[in-house]
């Protein structure tokens, strides 16, 4: 057993250790509080502690466990609420009160709930690493498949069908009893056949995103944005209404209200497609800014974990990080307290490295059980004083394959969601173009491509309009700024308030961006005859295309006379 | 408790002392060789070795004939109902001349709420100032802060503000007022603010002051923190805390920071000021098993005007929203000077707590305002010559809106539909077509006739 001889903040030393490997977790002074073992130099030990540390002297045990910081995946994740590392918050709640004091031990699964196991496999058969050996009907919504550990193989001897708990065994190969629970350490990625590319958009009803800068299932996104624009609502309407089977929802050094928001909200809302209730497919972890900061750097690779396993269920999930600034300043605070060498804005140097490793994380795969799975990451990124040139933003850029830019101006319009379309970009709109004209409608690509095109020359012509009056500019061009005002104001803009713009399914966004685009054919020809803009601005086709988004059937825009 | 006489260095504010495993964040008395003490709290620990924050500085202090003494006890504060109606200096001692016998000590760092155990604030405060309550409602148990600028009358409003602010089932607000790197002339005007009205029964004051040490300051907002949660949860009261200023808060974290050579972040700011700043405003918020709650209105002033600053910028991320001054409006001499361009709440009010008209109406005297402000810019290039009726209109609204909406000074006190009455009114000056924000059914319900 070793002996604690400093304590500065989280991060305490220790000396005397019995075999101390980087990355194990570590059972911190008399009232065991939870840490990970950050370095080694010679007889000292470096631990970085998941609790605070006021009142713990020198002297005081510290006793490994041998295993590195783990999650328990199985039966009993879903509609969970955890902290950082995996603790659930409500039996937190039932044992501590409303206050979460340190030093609190309880599992994260529940080990008394029975589950009905189906298998299926039999004896005699032989399975793999990571294949199914049976399923649970863990929610409404979602079936939770088991599978054989990471490393574990050969012929089934046993198995054990009907009501289990997670600490029942459900089947054995040899002597080795197979659970319906695993372990896995949070920062190793879970391992799969290969890597896949995709085509599939990853579809969240909301135009912006699905229209302009699509993301694939499996895609890596990030969405920089300073205070007040919307950052976490984006991300909880995301997490409302993309398409993915599984949501992991990450409230990293956030807000408490907003995590307490989101988890009265969740169960109180309908998936779009089934009617259930959202919760059934959602985990969340909620590590709020006055919780412990070495906690805060654990919970995103908590999520991500928990994320890989549900993909190789053969699930598409989708894992919201919010914030991953957060995240680094929490990396920033353990690295000054180690005094390391910092790099810029005083983050470790190692800090670009551990972006792209987390983001990397992501992807659509071939698993080990031979289906098809994807994780697909959202991260917000909440840059100091909404700088897109500091440290975090610039190295999620590196690695983010989306970036979704919010802006305190449009945000100051009441302009919602406040996403530039001029700095956004999508490196997948290519390759979700060709799968939407397939099975959407066979414009979209040419209608997208308009879409931006129109936005680009009604932002050069602003600035033409500023210096000489938008009066003076010809009739083509001014009919092309009504048209993009049309554009932003009736597409762009979106109502997350209102019961039928909330949710915009993609043949509805194909039509309504159809109709405009045949407003622009059939106003330029008119203009061309003749007919002013200003006519055309008070033209009744104009108050449709304002109604389209809070129409629920749309119909088509007729000729305009 | 263990007495040290030997201590190795002084630096700043930091007494680096010979110790026997003393606690993190230990409590230490040290005596001076003439027998006067200051206190002071264990900042890292080793075993023979303690690095001690003195409060009250290390001004006389050396390294020989000292008595270090360690308490065996982390910081906590004696709190307490009778608390109410007291003033009490930055560590937690009364300054009024009486004996203070606390109801219960308290560590004063609390322990983080449970998101699971919150209850999401959406009751409505009525602060009696239009531009809050209509445009940025403040509910029970947000975090609501007011970006404030040099030379702008803030204090003028923070008093207002805890003089006024009601919640609906008339419930009245306990008031913790805490001052942090505050001037005399300042504190005292709170005192007396709160002594004319007859508040001063039902606040709390903590006091520290410019001269008072500012490795103090760290402290202040943590004792009065943990007196508010006391009395919201659990003496069911509704608490108010002003904290005014952060911004001397975080120049204390930052001094600190600086002597202990820490690895500065922004502006020489510590890279952990975000999770100190959380730390207090977090502790904001109503919980499933108390009545009370803990509503939070910290004051900064912005150096430089600049919103990105780190010490707005940073709360800004933490709390629900902000209040925003502006030098231009209190030029004009409209008090309180809050633009609503740039303020923001971020919660909600609950159906049925005020008029069903309040949202959409704030919606539509916004995008109002917003428009008159841009044809005012607007003015300024092309002359007033070149507008059209419909922008006149709009520039005639934005005036009036600064006039009478926003313009009701100190004193006086308007109920929310007073409020909403008067925006109504406003919204008469331009086309009635133009109304596409309000409901139909409200414009013929409110419209004035």
């Amino acid at each position: 057993m070793g002996k604690l001889i400093a304590i500065a903040g989280p991060v305490v030393t220790a000396v005397e250790m019995d075999n101390p490997r980087i990355n194990d977790v570590v059972a911190v002074g008399t009232e065991n509080l939870l840490g990970e073992i950050i370095e080694i130099r010679g007889k000292e030990t470096i631990i970085q502690v998941y609790e605070e540390t006021d009142g713990l002297t020198p002297g005081q045990p510290v006793t490994s466990t041998h295993k590195p910081l783990s999650v328990e995946l199985g039966p009993g994740l879903l509609t969970a609420m955890y902290d950082g590392v995996q603790r659930p918050l409500d039996k937190i709640q039932a044992l501590a009160g409303s206050f979460i004091t340190r030093g609190i031990a309880v599992p994260a699964l529940d080990e008394k709930k029975k589950w009905e196991f189906k298998p299926l496999v039999a004896v005699g058969d032989e399975v793999v690493e990571g294949q199914i050996i049976g399923t649970v009907e863990e929610s409404s919504l979602i079936t939770h498949k088991i599978l054989v550990p990471v490393g574990v193989s050969g012929k089934i001897t046993k198995v054990e069908k009907g009501k289990k708990t997670i600490r029942d065994p459900v089947a054995h190969i040899g002597k080795t009893p197979l659970f319906m629970t695993q372990h896995w350490p949070v920062k190793k990625p879970r391992p799969y056949k290969k890597k896949i590319s995709t085509n599939e958009p990853l579809k969240t009803g909301q135009r912006i995103y699905d229209f302009f800068f699509p993301t694939v299932k499996g895609g890596q996104c990030a969405i920089p944005g300073p205070f007040g624009c919307g950052k976490t609502v984006t991300q909880q309407a995301i997490a409302k209404w993309c398409d993915a089977q599984i949501i992991v929802y990450v409230g990293c050094g956030e807000r408490g209200n907003e995590m307490t928001e989101v988890v009265k909200e969740f169960p109180e809302l309908k998936d779009p497609k089934s009617g259930k209730p959202l919760m059934d497919r959602t985990v969340l972890i909620a590590n709020t800014s006055n919780m412990p900061v070495a906690a805060r750097e654990a919970s995103v690779y908590t999520g991500m974990t928990i994320a890989e396993y549900f993909r190789d269920q053969g699930y598409d999930v989708a894992i919201m990080a919010d914030s991953t600034s957060r995240w680094a300043e929490a990396m920033r605070e353990i690295s000054g307290r180690l005094g390391e060498m910092p790099g810029e804005e005083g983050y470790p140097a190692y800090l670009g490295t551990r972006i792209a490793q987390f983001y990397e994380r992501a992807g659509s795969v071939r698993t080990l059980a031979d289906v098809n799975g994807s994780v697909t990451v959202i991260g917000a990124v909440s840059p100091p004083g909404g700088d897109f040139s500091e440290p975090v933003t610039q190295n999620t850029l590196k690695i983010a394959k989306v970036f979704w830019a919010l802006d305190a101006g449009l945000a100051a319009k009441r302009h919602y969601w406040a996403i530039n379309w001029l700095q956004s970009y999508s490196l997948y709109a290519e390759q979700t173009d060709s799968w939407y004209d397939e099975n959407i409608g066979k414009e979209w690509s040419t209608y997208r491509r308009w879409a931006m095109d129109l936005l680009q020359q009604e932002a050069e012509l602003l600035d033409i309009a500023q210096l000489v009056g938008k009066d003076s500019l010809p009739q083509e061009q001014q009919f092309l700024l009504l048209t993009a005002r049309l554009m932003r104001e009736d597409i762009l803009q979106q109502n997350a308030f209102d019961d039928v713009d909330m949710y915009c399914p993609a043949p509805k966004q194909y039509s309504m961006m159809e109709n405009l685009h045949s407003f622009f054919l059939q106003g330029q020809k008119l203009i061309q005859k003749g007919m002013t803009t200003t006519e055309l601005e008070s033209h009744k086709s104009v108050e449709f295309i304002g109604k389209m988004k809070y129409t629920k059937d749309l119909v088509r825009l007729g000729d305009i006379k | 408790m263990k007495v040290f006489t030997n201590a190795q260095a002084v630096k700043g504010p930091l007494l680096i002392a010979e110790c026997d495993n003393a606690a993190f964040k230990e409590l230490v008395s040290v005596t001076r060789s003439d027998g006067s003490k200051v206190q002071g709290q264990v900042l890292e620990v080793f075993e023979k070795k303690a690095v001690i924050q003195i409060f009250e500085g290390t001004q006389g202090l050396g390294v020989d004939n000292l008595r270090v003494k360690y308490l065996a006890k982390t910081a906590t504060v004696g709190v307490g109902e009778n608390m109410l109606g007291r003033v009490f200096d930055g560590m937690g001692q009364p300054i009024d001349g009486l004996e203070y016998f606390p109801e219960s000590q308290r560590d004063i760092n609390g322990a983080p709420i449970n998101p699971v155990a919150r209850i999401q604030p959406d009751e409505f405060i009525q602060t009696g100032v239009s531009t809050i309550d209509c445009m940025m409602p403040l509910c029970r148990g947000q975090k609501l802060p007011i970006f404030a600028m040099n030379g702008l009358p803030y204090n003028k409003l923070a008093a207002q503000i805890a003089r006024q602010a009601k919640v609906l089932d008339g419930k009245e607000f306990a008031v913790v007022f805490v001052a942090m790197g505050s001037t005399h002339a300042e504190a005292d005007f709170f005192r007396e603010e709160f002594e004319k009205t007859g508040a001063l029964n039902n606040t709390v004051l903590f006091l520290n002051l410019a001269s008072d040490p500012s490795v103090a300051r760290i402290m202040t907002p943590r004792l009065a923190l943990t007196a508010a949660e006391y009395l919201a949860f659990e003496k069911g009261k509704q608490v108010l805390v002003i904290m005014t200023d952060m911004t001397n808060y975080c120049e204390s974290l930052r001094e600190i920071s600086a002597i202990r050579e820490e690895v500065p972040g922004r502006r020489g700011y510590p890279g952990y000021m975000y999770t100190d700043l959380a730390s207090l405003y977090e502790r904001a918020g109503k919980i499933e098993t108390s009545d009370g709650s803990v509503t939070q209105i910290p004051i900064l002033t912005m150096p430089a005007d600049d919103k990105t600053h780190p010490v707005p910028d940073l709360t800004g991320y933490i709390t629900e929203g902000q209040i925003l001054l502006d030098r231009g409006l209190f030029k004009r001499s409209k008090t309180p000077p809050i633009t609503i361009l740039g303020s923001l709440s971020r919660l909600k009010v609950k159906k049925g707590q005020v008029r069903e008209d309040a949202a959409a109406l704030a919606d539509q005297l916004y995008a109002a305002y917003a428009t008159g402000i841009e044809f005012r810019d607007l003015v300024a290039v092309v002359g007033k010559s070149a507008l059209s009726d419909r922008d006149v209109a709009y520039l005639d609204f934005a005036q009036a809106f600064e006039e009478e909406f926003i313009n009701q000074g100190f004193q006086q006190e308007r109920s929310i539909n007073e409020t909403l009455d008067i925006g109504w009114k406003l919204l008469t000056l331009i086309p009635k077509s133009e109304l596409k924000k309000v409901k139909e059914e409200h414009i013929k319900k409110y419209y004035p006739q």
